[in-house]
């Protein structure tokens, strides 16, 4: 038996899209090798979930009671659950909190790991694993070689696909172990906006917003679309908006659906972290840059006139 | 103290990749240190700067990462090792934490700190499997670490914000770009650095662990969806024209 375990993520206590990405991922995995996919759930109140994604694929949900995010306690929670289970293949969120409890997870069940992987598909009875290497100037394929294999997927690079599961529910309660890390305090006041490395949409500004008292214009397109707030290094580096908004090499390599550059020249390591991009649409006055070489709809055009344009126009279709 | 930094040597961004049969074709490429291990190296140098103790800069692969070892000799570092793995696969995390953890376990590190992330994988893996492999703590995303005594408090990025966390020695840290800004080395660190001695390792100096993984191939990027540049006479036709696309034509929006 080939059977798929999917580790899902919430965020202020609702599920997160890549839960239902990588079920659905999972399902196609388990169909192909003849499984079962099971996803697990860590967190308070966390059953009404089960539903959710028994939609998308899911055959059974588990749900372990917890508090919250500690990476040395989710990694026990989740290894707990794989050695119960015993799963050929594990799905785990390529996420900031992926990134942080995934690595340990990898080693405790002694399993080969692939991380931030955007293809999943299955050959020989094995996963093959598709992902972008060298800032995306290559794509690697890479199977696991242990008898457990672990793949972090990438937000975005998975479809949502509705498919009935069974959605037996089943409430476990592996051991947690203790956290040698504590957390002091945490400031979140970020946390209500649209997350940039998972959001399907992302308007981004470079240079060529001028100043820091330019990003409303920004925002108000972001807002009429549910797109996150990107930057540039440049409009980083010269104070215009924290490090947390650089999309790009030394900042967040994001996979939207729509990346929409305004004022962004292109430089290699931005386009490092927003190439994967599917559709990208670039507003810059130079028709020279190298953004529109990328780009799948180029504008070329004053920012500051294009853009509340734009943001009237998609008000009016968007109601 | 002891500190371990991990250096890994990977192509310059602005290098063109050719794609081999299962790697890259090295001819022409120009190698630098993965940007985020030089804050790793910066914050060793800080830590050792004010506890004393030493700076070992370690890098897995074949000769050519030690010009990278020199270039963390140049900045400051006091011994560099290499663990010498001539067909090293840069993606494969598990093999390569297991030899830093060996090598790790038999200096007794108090310290070990590498970048959030190396840019030729992205994979975001290695320290914190070596924190595992150790049983010790970790620290994903540090923007700033305080180390006094054994006692350490660190701010990390997270989701939406950060945390302030506190843990004790030994611990592991992914620096991530705010933590500092790495120095760069003088002439007369360079010109040092060239006579310093290299150590090496061998995988049967560090428990010969196994891969985990099989690279089945490489391939180039998919190709991009042809872009087209759009006309119009004035912003309001070119937000016209962009609605109709984004909703009608990609139907993203």
């Amino acid at each position: 038996m080939s059977n798929v375990l999917i580790v899902g993520e919430l965020k202020n206590g609702e599920l997160k899209k890549i839960s239902k990405e990588i079920t659905s991922a999972g399902r196609k995995i388990a169909d192909a090798l003849g499984g079962k996919v099971t996803a697990l759930l860590i967190g308070s109140g966390v059953e009404k979930f089960a539903g959710d994604l028994g939609a998308v694929g899911a055959d059974s949900v588990v749900t372990v009671n917890a508090g919250d995010f500690n990476a040395e306690t989710w990694a026990n929670l989740v290894a707990g659950v794989i050695k119960d289970k015993n799963p050929s293949v594990v799905l785990l969120p390529h996420t900031s909190q992926g990134k942080d409890y995934s690595p340990r997870v990898a080693v405790k069940a002694g399993a080969g790991i692939v991380a931030d992987v955007v293809g999943l598909s299955v050959d020989g009875g094995k996963v093959v694993a598709k992902k972008p290497i060298y800032s995306g100037k290559a794509y690697g394929n890479f199977k696991v070689t242990s008898p457990v294999a672990i793949f972090t997927v990438r937000p975005n690079s998975q479809e949502v696909v509705q498919k009935a599961g069974g959605g037996a529910v089943e409430a476990a309660s592996p051991a947690a172990g203790d956290a040698k890390v504590k957390i002091v305090s945490s400031d979140l006041s970020g946390g209500n906006k649209v997350q940039l490395a998972e959001a399907s949409i992302i308007v981004s500004g470079g240079r060529g917003i001028k100043g820091p008292e330019n990003w409303p214009v920004l925002q108000g397109l972001a807002d009429v679309l549910g797109a996150a707030l990107g930057a540039s290094r440049a409009a980083v580096d010269a104070g215009w908006i924290p490090h947390s908004h650089q999309v790009g090499q030394t900042g967040k390599t994001v996979s939207p659906n729509c990346y929409i550059a305004c004022g962004i020249s292109g430089a290699i390591q931005h386009l490092a972290g927003m190439g994967s991009s599917k559709y990208i649409v670039a507003i810059n006055k130079d028709g020279d840059a190298p953004i529109f070489k990328v780009a799948t709809y180029g504008v070329v055009g004053d920012l500051f006139e294009v853009v509340p344009a734009l943001t009237d126009e998609f008000k009016k279709v968007l109601g | 103290m002891k500190i371990i930094v991990l250096v890994k040597q990977v192509p310059d961004t602005e290098t063109n990749i050719k794609v081999g049969d299962k790697s890259i074709n090295e001819t022409g490429i120009k190698w630098i240190i993965s940007p985020y291990d030089e804050f790793a190296i910066e914050e060793g140098l800080r830590l050792r700067e004010k506890n004393g103790g030493e700076v070992i800069a370690v890098s897995l692969g074949p000769d050519r990462v030690q010009e990278s070892l020199r270039q963390a000799y140049a900045m400051g570092a006091d011994r560099a090792v290499q663990i010498k793995v001539d067909n090293y696969v840069p993606f494969d995390t598990t093999l390569t934490s297991e030899l830093i953890a060996n090598f790790a376990k038999s200096e007794n590190a108090d310290v070990i700190i590498g970048g959030r992330q190396s840019i030729d994988s992205d994979s975001s893996q290695v320290v914190v499997q070596v924190a595992e492999a150790l049983g010790i703590a970790h620290i994903a995303f540090a923007v700033s670490l305080e180390i006094s005594g054994t006692a350490v408090k660190s701010t990390k990025e997270v989701e939406g914000g950060t945390q302030v966390v506190e843990t004790s020695l030994p611990v592991a840290i992914t620096a991530q770009k705010g933590l500092n800004e790495p120095r760069y080395p003088n002439l007369k660190g360079l010109m040092a650095a060239k006579k310093k001695p290299i150590e090496t390792k061998t995988p049967a100096d560090l428990g010969n662990p196994t891969s985990k993984i099989e690279v089945v191939g490489l391939e180039p990027p998919p190709p991009r969806i042809p872009g087209r540049k759009l006309e119009a006479a004035d912003a309001k036709g070119f937000a016209e024209q962009l609605v109709k696309a984004l909703r009608e034509e990609a139907k993203v929006i």
